[in-house]
């Protein structure tokens, strides 16, 4: 009889994986009750590390040609459809799914991130445009990522909800912080040695476990996050998050498609350039 | 040389016969001019003379609660009802009877606020009509708007507009939120009510249905009652960021959904290879157009080192031939601050820069007595931590930082938490795109300033604001879409 060699779920922190600088881990279940592992209980500290990873990353991400994100947000869905077996367990084991509706989840996860590859290098056309004014001026508009973005992903179906939330905000240039669902947290590290391993630069995407309720506190009053995501919590949890982050005007949205362009363009600012016409 | 100098113009005023002001006025509530239930009002004064001009309904929340009742059932029972052609058209009537009484509004609007009439006339008035005129075609096209098939209005909209562009703001509020199918409840600010007011005679001349535009007057205090009014279903504002994260929060627990246009510290960035000549005068007008009370204001001079002194001195030059007193004489161009309040603001803020150690120089101009003035004002030698380089003053007064290489105008510009605009003076194409594309702001003027178009949306990057106002993407502040 061989014994398994059990994986230890970290975080991951501007392309690394350390352990929680809280020293701290809590214990996850399956829901027959059986020990699954230990995830890292994220600390403030981890979450202030994440959004100067993600700061420092913003600049190079959002300067890379939308055709160069757009590869490698596909190559993302390349390395997991690789590891599919994995993430079809894990599903099964901490959402307590069926192998077959797990399957269905991790595919269609897959396929959200090529619908986002796609957009990369078309959601400027949408969403830009020219404008007419009245006066000698060539006048266009254009999306900009916002900057830093913490995403509060939501429970089940957790692999698509994590895909779903974080595709779209690095597809137009943002870098991401990703707080994982805190029963279902396991796929979310596993997106991470994925993500690590396809050509996504370090801190582009971030991704800690831990509990939600001080995530939220921690999130809304850091003054250099500039958008959340907070699909993933309560009414209750968002309205704190809203009054805390009223301080310096973060931009807080929750989604109820997979598919969405308004994931996009809700974390993106409109730039409008004059210039003058003349000889 | 010396006779040019000594040029005078003859005082050319407009006249004021063409408005005609009540002593007193009501709050705008269901198609019908009513008085406050509480019979309380307060002044409003010309800040160049401190002349009372009328006295203004006080609202209270008795009040705005029958302001958002009317505008509840108008949205219900007959705007949202219409269809969307008859309602453009509707928005069509005002923007021409804007135009026909333009003059009217324009002497009225620098009554009120004190800015000159040659800005009133040229600027704020045109294009307050402009706004409505464009946005009346939105009416019914709005399925083509980008923001889904077929996008919903919200409801009621509060909107709070500030003193700075009474007019202009309204109709960068108004039009859009009745394009889109909203009703409305606005409140002007406490220091320029009059245009709004005569606003509504116009809703009234142009059949405009009952409740469908109400006007609030008031205070900060009215505008509280509007924005957490529970039968409010979108709040919009301009104005301070202070207020606005302030409404932010008090709306965090609700449906609501905001536009906020708020605060700037604006860079103007001038390269070596700038002509020079227009960028004077860009900088002029981004500074002083408005006598500074524009939150988009281009108040961070930024001029690359060697060009310096050549900027400086031209500037000064330009500075000697500003025009400052009677803002109803045609060849004004910096007016009266619009309050005591306003000055006392700006007087703090430039003193600051004084004892900062910025160097102060302001041209030798003669101030009337009476009324709020201040005089077109620079600061060199401003450091990134002075307040006048960091708070917004709003108002004449220009601080002045230099800068080496591109990417350190770059992080100068970027180091703020503003973001509403800024302005490129280079004669180089490639140049100008590699700036803009690095500036974290929501409007960027390259070698111009301070332009302004129903068709271009206007809204600020981080701490400036929520959203855009204008153009197509200012629609999405009004609708419910699907997209």
């Amino acid at each position: 009889m061989r014994i398994d060699v059990m994986k230890t779920y970290k975080l991951f922190i501007n392309g690394s994986f350390p352990r929680s600088e809280s020293g701290r881990v809590y214990e996850l279940k399956d829901a027959k009750g059986k020990f699954l592992a230990n995830p890292c209980f994220g600390s403030r500290k981890d979450l202030r590390e994440s959004v100067v990873a993600a700061r420092a990353a913003h600049h190079g991400w959002s300067s890379a040609t939308a055709f160069n994100r757009g590869q490698i947000l596909y190559r993302v869905a390349e390395i997991m459809q690789g590891r599919s077996e994995q993430f079809i367990a894990e599903i099964v084991a901490q959402e307590g799914a069926t192998p077959a509706s797990a399957k269905a989840q991790v595919q269609s996860a897959i396929d959200t991130w090529v619908w986002y590859a796609g957009w990369c290098d078309k959601i400027d056309s949408i969403s830009g445009s020219t404008n007419p004014v009245s006066g000698p001026f060539y006048n266009f508009s254009i999306p900009e990522s916002l900057g830093v973005v913490a995403i509060f992903a939501d429970g089940k179906p957790s692999l698509l909800n994590l895909v779903a939330a974080v595709a779209p905000v690095i597809a137009t240039g943002n870098t991401a912080i990703l707080i994982a669902n805190e029963k279902n947290p396991l796929c979310a590290i596993t997106l991470a040695e994925c993500l690590a391993t396809s050509d996504v630069p370090a801190g582009v995407i971030n991704i800690l476990t831990g509990k939600a309720d001080q995530f939220v506190s921690w999130a809304g009053s850091h003054m250099d996050i500039d958008g959340i995501d907070a699909t993933g919590l309560s009414n209750k949890e968002v309205i704190e998050l809203k009054e805390l982050g009223s301080e310096n005007l973060k931009r807080i949205y929750s989604f109820n498609e997979a598919l969405s362009t308004k994931r996009m363009t809700n974390f993106m600012e409109i730039k409008t350039i004059w210039h003058t016409v003349g000889i | 040389m010396s006779n040019v100098n000594n040029f005078e113009y003859a005082p050319a005023p407009e006249s004021s016969a063409l408005v005609d002001i009540k002593s007193e006025y009501g709050l705008f509530i269901n198609g019908k001019f009513v008085a406050p239930k509480s019979g309380k009002t307060f002044t409003t004064v010309n800040p160049a003379t401190e002349e009372v001009l009328a006295k203004i309904a006080y609202a209270e929340l008795a009040d705005v609660n029958l302001a958002v009742t009317a505008a509840r059932n108008a949205f219900v029972k007959t705007w949202s009802k219409m269809p969307a052609a008859e309602r453009g058209k509707y928005l069509f009537r005002i923007a021409r009877i804007l135009q026909e009484r333009s003059r009217e509004f324009a002497v009225l609007e620098t009554l009120d606020n004190g800015k000159p009439i040659r800005e009133t006339r040229d600027t704020d008035i045109p294009l307050a009509a402009a706004h409505f005129f464009y946005h009346a075609g939105w009416a019914d096209k709005l399925s083509y708007a980008g923001h889904g098939s077929n996008p919903k209005p919200y409801g009621v909209a509060a909107q709070i507009i500030p003193w700075n562009f009474p007019m202009l703001m309204l109709a960068w509020k108004i039009a859009p939120a009745l394009a889109t199918g909203n009703t409305v409840v606005l409140k002007p600010a406490e220091t320029t009510p009059l245009t709004a007011l005569l606003f509504a005679e116009v809703c009234q001349q142009a059949g405009l249905p009952a409740g469908v535009v109400n006007i609030v007057t008031g205070d900060g205090a009215t505008g509280s009652h509007l924005v957490n009014h529970p039968g409010v279903d979108k709040v919009a504002f301009t104005g301070s960021t202070g207020v606005g994260k302030a409404i932010a929060k008090a709306i965090a627990g609700t449906k609501k959904s905001a536009t906020l246009e708020l605060g700037g510290k604006g860079a103007n960035i001038v390269f070596e290879d700038a002509p020079i000549d227009e960028a004077v005068e860009g900088i002029v007008n981004g500074i002083f157009f408005n006598q500074g009370h524009v939150c988009c204001a281009g108040s961070r001079l930024l001029i690359q080192e060697n060009v310096q002194d050549e900027v400086i001195e031209k500037l000064k030059n330009r500075m000697n031939l500003i025009r400052i007193g009677n803002p109803m004489d045609k060849n004004t161009d910096l007016g009266a601050i619009n309050s005591s309040a306003q000055l006392g603001r700006i007087k703090d803020l430039a003193e600051s820069g004084d004892i900062e150690g910025a160097m102060r120089w302001s041209p030798d101009c003669k101030l009337p007595t009476s009324g709020f003035w201040y005089p077109p004002t620079i600061f060199t030698g401003v450091s990134q931590s002075h307040r006048i380089a960091r708070e917004e003053i709003f108002g004449p007064v220009l601080s002045v930082l230099t800068f080496r290489t591109p990417q350190e105008a770059i992080d100068k510009a970027n180091n703020t938490p503003y973001g509403l605009s800024a302005g490129i003076w280079s004669d180089k194409g490639s140049r100008i795109l590699w700036t803009a594309k690095r500036l974290r702001a929501g409007v960027i003027w390259a070698n111009t300033f301070n332009k302004f178009d129903p068709a271009s949306p206007f809204g600020g990057y981080k701490e400036s604001g929520w959203g855009r106002e204008g153009g197509r993407h200012g629609l999405s502040g009004y609708l419910k879409g699907q997209y």
